[in-house]
Formats: structure tokens, sequence, C-alpha cells
């Protein structure tokens, strides 16, 4: 027990070394796409804590969704920007006090929440029955929380949606690829 | 392992359980790392060149050894002795990572397969969602080839890269899910054990989707507008050379083979066949083996494809991705479904009649709307043939 206890802080350090070091990376670089692979080392340490915690279905959902989803799609937005590729950045605009005044709020109320907060602190037994965490997660989805889960996926439905009839060509200039729209 | 765990522990009384269970895992995950890429890359690259020299009529590889079985190794101090260059402009970190997190994201996907009975680096409770979550590592990898090269070609071929690997993401995740919906697992173990009949001949159409779909995923002939050389030079590896470069080589090689791996284990029965058990070693031995034939004769195919099929057309690519395959995988999905759910079936017999049967309907009625549509828009662009006179 000894051994798996030290491996467990062992890899933890590395965890959030990985996590703040990645996450400070992304403020401080000035090169767009540097901040966003730092986005991404840091969003993996975040999968590791998870991980750590035995959460293995979140570890992967995180991976999957943070990392291959949200991450390849900002790397995308840079390399089609135009402009954003030059390894130099100005950091800040003209909203940088906005920024700041939110992220002091966030900050100050998560603070005390972490500090009002009574964690409350499962047995072993219980943490060792992923099997049954897993069916049940399933099963409160269509179950007690089917509303809020319906509602998710219509405003993901809606959102894609919207960016498919922004995304369009124009009537006008559709001439050109008129095969292309006729399978309407 | 468990078995490896208790001997261990029992020969050597001053381990305790823990620092055994430690030194298994460490041992397998130093043979997965480390020895298994460099046998997976000289093992089916000479295959590779033999199988592609017999469709084309040659002999291949003949110097290196007899019959050229030392051929991979020769490639290999090749690469080894062979000039690093770094193109001046390159980004020089992400130019040095990139290659790196290709090969792990390939050898990632090994911690959950089971090789043989018993034999399993993690048996994660969504082993099958694992294996499509680190497929997204490979895509950062290659974009970060593509960009960091300051290439345009190299660029080109990570966008390429990028769409086809999203585009086809989506059928197999669709062709694993009518898996676990018949399985009633992700749990890549579990799958292996529910697998009476191999899921194979009860979900042709799922296996042939995750067939076509994993070739475009790894990026091999018909699909390999990533590196087409008559087009983008190579890709998003067009500046690597040397070692960095072999990682990239080693990287698409694993990937070839968890990807055919990964079938094996969720259609073909995994490491299952007569009298692979684990309760001997033998029986863990023989499981081993029929895994890695299995596996073999999936790679085979891929290579069999390569051989015989001309590259396709970009659009049409992502055509048949989004047009075929999807719409398929989710009519196929939502029968399977129904096809367990219904009140006769109240027996494995019957079980899996009904699978085969949900299977033969998706098909069916994929096909029927496929043509429905090729004629109307055929008729559409005779109009316009004839309007145009």
């Amino acid at each position: 027990m000894a051994i798996e206890q030290a491996l467990q802080i062992f890899v933890f350090v590395i965890l959030t070394l990985m996590t703040l070091g990645g996450g400070l990376a992304v403020v401080t670089s000035r090169n767009l796409f540097h901040a966003a692979l730092s986005l991404i080392l840091s969003l993996a340490g975040v999968v590791g804590y998870y991980v750590l915690l035995d959460a293995g279905f979140l570890a992967i959902v995180q991976l999957l969704i943070y990392i291959g989803a949200i991450s390849i799609l900002i790397l995308f937005s840079i390399m089609l920007t135009r402009g954003l590729m030059t390894p130099r950045q100005v950091q800040r605009n003209e909203q940088w006090w906005i920024a700041a005044l939110v992220v002091f709020l966030t900050f100050v109320v998560l603070i005390v929440a972490l500090w009002q907060m009574v964690w409350p602190i499962a047995d072993d037994e219980a943490l060792r029955t992923p099997n049954v965490a897993i069916s049940q997660l399933g099963e409160a989805l269509v179950g007690p929380y089917a509303i809020p889960f319906e509602i998710i996926s219509v405003l993901l439905l809606v959102a894609l949606v919207g960016a498919i009839v922004l995304a369009r060509e124009t009537e006008n200039n559709q001439g050109s690829h008129a095969e292309a729209g006729s399978s309407e | 392992m468990e078995a490896l765990i208790r001997w261990l522990v029992d020969t050597f009384p001053p381990l305790s359980e823990a620092l055994a269970r430690l030194i298994v895992y460490v041992l397998y995950s130093g043979v997965l790392a480390f020895v298994a890429p460099v046998l997976i890359v000289v093992a089916y690259t000479y295959m590779e060149r033999k199988v592609l020299a017999r469709i084309q009529d040659r002999v291949g590889p003949n110097r290196a050894g007899p019959l050229g079985v030392l051929q991979g190794f020769a490639d290999a101090v090749k690469m080894l002795t062979k000039e690093d260059v770094t193109p001046a402009c390159a980004d020089r970190v992400v130019f040095n990572l990139a290659p790196v997190l290709a090969t792990v994201a390939a050898i990632l996907v090994f911690a959950v397969l089971p090789v043989a009975p018993g034999v399993i680096g993690a048996d994660l409770q969504a082993g099958v969602l694992y294996v499509v979550a680190i497929g997204a590592l490979g895509e950062v990898a290659a974009l970060m080839a593509g960009w960091s090269s300051d290439n345009k070609f190299a660029l080109l071929g990570a966008f390429r890269a990028v769409a086809q690997l999203i585009a086809y993401e989506i059928p197999i995740v669709l062709a694993i899910l009518a898996v676990v919906l018949a399985a009633g697992s992700m749990q890549l173990g579990a799958i292996v054990a529910a697998q009476d009949i191999p899921f194979a001949l009860v979900l042709p159409v799922a296996f042939l989707v995750l067939l076509v779909a994993s070739i475009a995923e790894i990026g091999r002939s018909p699909f390999d507008l990533l590196e087409a050389e008559s087009e983008i030079v190579a890709g998003y590896h067009v500046e690597y050379s040397g070692m960095k470069f072999a990682f990239f080589f080693i990287g698409e090689y694993m990937h070839l083979f968890a990807s055919a791996g990964v079938i094996t284990t969720l259609f073909l029965g995994g490491w299952r066949g007569p009298l692979a058990s684990s309760d001997s070693l033998l029986g863990v031995l023989l499981g081993f083996i029929y895994f890695v034939v299995k596996t073999t004769a999936v790679i085979w195919i891929m290579m069999w494809v390569r051989g015989t099929l001309f590259r396709i057309r970009i659009d049409h690519l992502l055509d048949f991705a989004w047009k075929f395959l999807v719409p398929l995988g989710l009519i196929l999905v939502v029968a399977v479904a129904v096809a367990l759910k219904l009140p006769a079936v109240n027996s494995p017999a019957l079980r899996w009649i009904a699978l085969l049967g949900a299977n033969v309907i998706a098909a069916l009625l994929m096909m029927i709307v496929i043509s429905l549509l090729a004629r109307r828009s055929r008729s559409a662009a005779l109009r316009a043939v004839a309007g145009a006179d």
C-alpha cells in the first residue's frame, strides 16, 4: 500500500505541473499555436487527475471531447485564420479590464466555495465499484435527468444547424455548385 | 497476468503483492512500448513488400538474408545513419515532438487490447471508447507536424489528414456501437467473452464498415490522400528525415497493427479459439497465437486492398464517409437495438438470428435509398444536358 501511495503522490505532482504549467503557457505564450498546444497539455493533465481518481469513464470522455474535438477545432481555426499564424500576437485588447474583473470574481467565488464546502468522503468500498457507476450514469441520463439531457441535445442541434446556415453559400454564388445543391 | 503476479509472490516471499503487480505491469508496458514496435515494423514491412510484390507480379525484397527476411533490419540501419535535417524556419520544439506523439498515440491503444487470455494492460470499463479517444492524439500529431514544418505541402497534408480522420471517426464509432449493443458491454475483455460466434458472422455490415473506416483512419490506400505523392509530395511528414521519419513510420505500422487488433477483438473473437484458455501457460500461448494470426489476416486484407484499388478523389472520400458510411451506421445501430429488444428474441440462437436479420435489413435499406438517390441525380444530370442543348 505504501508503494501505491508514494506512486500516487509522484504522479499527482507530475500531473499538477503539467496542468498548471500548460495553463500558464496558454496565457503567456505569444505564439497562438503554441498556446493551443499548451492547452492540450493542460487538459491532458486533467485526464490524468480523473484516472488517478479512478474515474476512468470521465477521463476518456475528457480526452475524447476536450482534446479530440475542441482542441483540434481550435488548432484548425487558428491555422485557417489569416494573420494568426505569426509568432507574435498582441496579448490584450481594450476589454482586458472586464476580463480581469470576471476572473477575479470567479476566483473569489471559487475560494469561498472551496473553503466552506464539507467534502463527503466515500468509504473505499463505494469507490471500488466503477462497474455500477457507469451503468448508473447511463440510467440517470434516461431516467431522472432525461429532460435536461434532451434539452442539451436540442441546444447542440440548434447550434449545429445555426453553424451550417452561417457557413452556407448564399443563393447568388451558388450557380457553379448546382450539383452540390441539388441533393437537398 | 494475475497468475504471473501470484507466481511472483509465491516464489519470492519478500515481494508484496503490490510490488509484484507493479513489476509485472511495468515489464508488460515495457514490452509493448519497446519490443513490440520493433518486431511489428520489421515483420509487417517485410510482409507488406512481399504481398504487394506478389500482387504486382514481382519478387520483392530478396537480397538481405534468405528470401530477404532481413530487409527490415537493413532499412532500420539506413534510417538510423541518415542525416537528421530540420528546416531552417521550422518550429523546433513542435517539430521534434510531433513524431514522438504520433508513435505514442499508436502504442497507447495496446494498453486495452486483450492479446491473450488474461493478458491485458487495463481492462477499462469504457475500453472501446478509449480506443476511439486515443485516435485524437494522432490527429494532434499530424497537425503539429504539418504546421511546424513550415511547408505548404506539409500543411495541406495535415489539413487533409484531420478532415479525413474526423470524417471516418464517426462510422468507426457507429460500427463499434453496434458491437457494444450486441455484447452488452464496452469492456474489451467482456466483448471477447461474449463472442460465442464471432461478431463478424452476425454483424457483417458493422464489420465491413469498421474495416473500411479503419483503412481510412490509418491513411492507407485507397484512402492515402494525406500522403498522395502525386499531389502533395508526401503529406505532413515531407520535411522529416532519418530517425524522426522512422518514428512516423513506426507509428504508422503500430497503428496498422492496433487497428487490425481492435477489429480482431471486436469482430473475430480476439484470442478465442480451440483450447485457448487462461488456465495453463499453453492455453495462454495458444490464445496469443490465435490473436496474432487473426490480426495478420486482417492486415493481409488491408494490404490486398492497397495493392488492388487506386487512390480516390478527396471529395469522393468525404462524400463516401458522410453520405454512405454514416447513414448506414445509423440505420444499423437502430436496427440492432430494435432487434435485441424484440419480444420474440428470448434464446441465444434467436438473438444471433435477429442480429443477422437486422444487418441484412440495414444493408438492403441503405442499398435501396442509395440506388433511388443515384437514379434521381442521374436523371437530373441528363435533364441538365438536355436543357443545355
